[in-house]
């Protein structure tokens, strides 16, 4: 790692609802718009099926259904912002993707136990930024979700 | 570490080496008078050894170091390739290959091999097979005299094709000689002026160090006749005299046999004079030296050709669209545009395809030392032949096929070919035949096993499933002969009397079905009593293409393999029956379950039900289904792709492809759908 970023983390700012969430930009690989999703039948609510990206089948998870938000119909501004995490590709709905940010280090402070209904095991920090609240997420946790494991052994006795 | 970056080079070359090794060794034992294969096999060990070395791992580098010893006495006519011999240097290949493996696995690489170097110490000491290697001397010392190697018979072909002429000259020196080694070099120098000097015995160093008598015997080819020759080493003082001969042109005995195409012999023999400093007393004339062309590869990680190949898709999906335009704009200009690219993207598809298609000699020629020592443990003589190793296969593919392919052959040696005894009973040579064979045939390669062995018994495979109650007896009854062999294929059923390592435990026959299914090919038997069997593989030329029929359930699209379906049909709903609870219809005389696709996938509907249901009847194996869609789209070759990593598990998809429109439609697996 580079000296500036010992103290700054550069994440990407994106909205769910009425809060702004917060991703590193080292995760992210791009930001897309919404294009057609292919429904995979069997899986979890929260997924919702694949797109084709620029050849890359890429499963697309909705974060409002993760986060147990109500449903929102994609509208312009919705993004898909596609992560890599553990070598898996995933693309994450969001409301909207507007920003780009450093956030100093010193400024992220741990989970609280609650914050806007959301399971704080979903989060790795808040970051307060003059009149902003950052919630930045912990995507380990976000995409292996005990329904996905559930789902993997049910196959597995099949 | 440093050495990582060189590791995957190392691996990928002692993999090759050993395979080398094998291979020659093989050759060795049939032809143990080929002293080219001692050579080759000597050089791969060699660069085995240093390769080792270099890469720090020093169990490696030490066996093969003392392998090399051994081999070392071989080509220096100290030990007698025999089967004993041979037995220790697989061992230790065997070793050696272990420890490779587990480099590539992350391991050090180091491995026990203390027992396996003793037994190449001994035999280096001689102490193994020491009346063998007494004897073995023995002959070679009373007929030392001048067997030309393939080497110098090959220089020798050529310089008389070329009009030259060999001489064989044995020059002795006077009695009263003073400086013998001055001597030999001044008539050497004479001869190097109007020839070359194939051969000397003995060798030159001991030429010069006056190790010899007062004669000595050189191989000279040269343009002068006998008389001009004779004349000229008779000018160098204190030679009492010359006798020269013609050498006869004697084809080496095994030279057809070795099987390598001569041009290839040559130039490895030609690079293997830098290994071995004491023969450079053979010089090398200039028409040797025009090596043949040089087969130019290079390697390239296979995950570069994927993304090549996902851009490529990309490209033809652009291309459909682009299509679509030009005709809806009518431009003629546009639409020559579009078709020229169709063309060049359509070869270079096919360029894209080729890239990814291996040999199948990669997994074939691991065979022929598995069958030596299964026949060996089987105490059965069994030879084994390969036909169309040079047949290209998807990568992915051959990365599949090795394990039943190996099911086969000990299928094949273990029930297949009888005992030496029971051969000569029923009038057949003792060695039994095995002859694997890979050929193209359409959009399919074909891998076929076959051993002129006992054939398989009707009536006791049969007997087999009818006491394991794979079928009943009276359905068994009206099995042709066909199916009754189908049945090995079944779980649970082998025929061997007696239960042995190699077969026999009654699993294996169907693991090879399943597997060979699960690559979108199939398998199937036939026999002759008696007469031999064999078992036919039938598999796609790659798996990233694949045929499918594209349905619709609903509003979405999903694809269907070709290769699972029966038929389509479209039935009435009255048709559709129910029992215990589960729908059914009546195909042609059998009950086929249904499964309501839109239902299974939890489809939204949006599509109202009318009286008729299009149907696609799948089979799994001999079991069927018939999967209820809106309508059938078409048939369609499309890429199969993965669904990634996080929804790998998801059930009853096999995968997914990305159509013309550029939307993914998934893929069906009917083996999830059928039980």
């Amino acid at each position: 790692m580079s000296e500036s970023s010992l103290d700054d983390i550069k994440v990407i700012v994106f909205q769910l609802k009425d809060e702004e969430y917060g991703v590193e930009v080292e995760q992210v690989k791009s930001i897309e718009r919404v294009q057609h999703i292919t429904r995979v039948p069997s899986t979890p609510d929260f997924v919702e099926g694949v797109i084709n990206l620029r050849g890359v089948v890429t499963p697309i998870i909705d974060l409002r259904k993760r986060f147990n938000i109500e449903g929102l119909d994609h509208s312009d501004t919705t993004r898909v912002i596609i992560v890599t995490v553990e070598k898996m590709d995933v693309g994450l709905v969001v409301d909207a993707a507007n920003d780009v940010i450093d956030i100093p280090r010193s400024a992220v402070e741990p989970p609280p136990q609650v914050v806007g209904g959301l399971e704080a095991e979903y989060i790795r920090g808040v970051a307060k930024l003059e009149k902003r609240l950052l919630i930045l997420l912990n995507l380990d946790k976000v995409l292996n979700s005990e329904e996905m494991d559930e789902m993997k052994e049910i196959e597995g006795q099949v | 570490m440093e050495r990582n970056q060189y590791l995957d080079m190392f691996i990928d070359e002692s993999t090759e080496h050993l395979q080398a090794l094998n291979d020659n060794i093989l050759k060795l034992e049939n032809t143990p008078e080929e002293l080219s294969l001692v050579n080759e096999i000597f050089r791969s060990a060699h660069t085995l050894k240093g390769m080792a070395a270099t890469m720090g791992y020093e169990d490696l580098a030490n066996l093969t170091h003392h392998m090399e010893n051994v081999l070392d006495g071989i080509r220096n006519r100290k030990f007698e390739a025999d089967t004993r011999l041979i037995d220790v240097i697989f061992e230790a290949i065997d070793d050696l290959e272990a420890m490779v493996s587990d480099i590539s696995g992350g391991g050090e690489g180091k491995r026990d091999v203390t027992r396996v170097q003793d037994k190449l110490a001994q035999i280096e000491k001689g102490e193994l097979f020491e009346e063998a290697a007494v004897t073995v001397e023995n002959v070679e010392a009373s007929k030392e005299m001048y067997a030309f190697d393939d080497f110098e018979l090959t220089v020798l072909a050529q310089s008389k094709e070329q009009g030259f002429n060999a001489f064989q000259l044995e020059v002795v020196l006077r009695e009263d000689v003073i400086l013998k080694a001055a001597r030999v070099f001044m008539v050497f120098e004479v001869l190097e002026q109007i020839g070359e000097v194939i051969k000397c015995l003995p060798p030159v160093d001991q030429l010069e160090a006056e190790n010899f008598d007062l004669s000595f015997t050189v191989t000279l080819v040269t343009k002068e006749s006998e008389e001009e020759v004779e004349a000229r080493i008779m000018k160098v003082s204190e030679i009492d005299k010359v006798l020269l001969s013609p050498v006869e042109e004697k084809e080496h005995p095994s030279q057809d046999e070795s099987g390598i195409p001569e041009s290839r012999e040559q130039t490895d023999i030609l690079s293997d004079q830098g290994h071995d400093p004491e023969d450079l007393n053979k010089p090398v004339s200039k028409e040797d030296k025009a090596a043949p062309a040089a087969n130019k590869t290079i390697r390239v990680n296979i995950d570069r050709l994927d993304s090549l190949m996902n851009l490529f898709e990309e490209l033809v999906i652009d291309r459909g669209r682009l299509e679509q335009i030009s005709r809806d704009l009518k431009s003629s200009e546009l639409t020559e545009t579009v078709e020229h690219m169709t063309r060049i993207s359509g070869d270079l598809q096919t360029i894209i395809l080729n890239m990814r298609m291996v040999p199948v000699e990669q997994v074939f020629n691991r065979f022929p030392r598995m069958v030596r020592t299964l026949a060996k443990e089987l105490n059965k003589k069994v030879n084994l032949e390969i036909i169309g190793a040079e047949t290209e296969l998807d990568r992915t593919v051959i990365d599949e096929i090795g394990d039943p392919l190996v099911h086969l052959l000990r299928n094949s040696l273990d029930h297949g070919i009888e005992e030496p005894e029971q051969r000569r009973k029923s009038g057949k040579t003792d060695t039994g035949q095995i002859t694997l064979k890979a050929y193209h045939s359409g959009n399919h390669v074909f891998i076929e096993v076959a051993d002129n062995g006992a054939g398989i018994d009707r009536d006791k495979v049969l007997e087999k499933a009818i006491s394991r109650e794979v079928i009943s007896e009276e359905s068994g009854a009206g099995l042709t002969d066909r199916q009754v062999y189908e049945l090995l294929f079944s779980s649970g059923l082998s025929t061997a009397d007696k239960i042995s390592d190699i077969s026999g435990r009654g699993v294996g026959l169907d693991v090879v079905k399943s597997k060979i299914e699960s690559l979108g090919g199939n398998v199937s038997v036939n026999s002759r009593l008696n007469e031999g069997t064999v078992f036919s593989i039938q598999l796609p030329l790659t798996l990233s293409i694949i045929s499918v029929m594209l349905v619709e359930v609903q509003k979405e699209v999903y694809a269907v393999p070709l290769s699972s379906i029966i038929e389509t049909a479209i039935i009435k709903k009255e048709e559709i029956m129910s029992a215990h609870n589960q729908k059914v219809i009546d195909f042609r005389g059998s009950v086929v379950p249904l499964i309501n696709l839109t239902d299974f996938f939890d489809v939204p509907a949006s599509i109202e039900e009318d009286d008729h249901c299009s149907v696609i009847i799948v089979r799994k194996g001999e079991k069927m289904a018939a999967l209820v869609v809106n309508s059938f789209i078409g048939q369609q070759e499309i890429v199969l792709k993965s669904l990634g990593e996080y929804l790998s598990g998801t059930f009853a998809i096999s995968g997914a492809t990305i159509l013309g429109n550029g939307q993914v439609a998934l893929i069906i697996d009917c083996n999830a759908l059928i039980k």
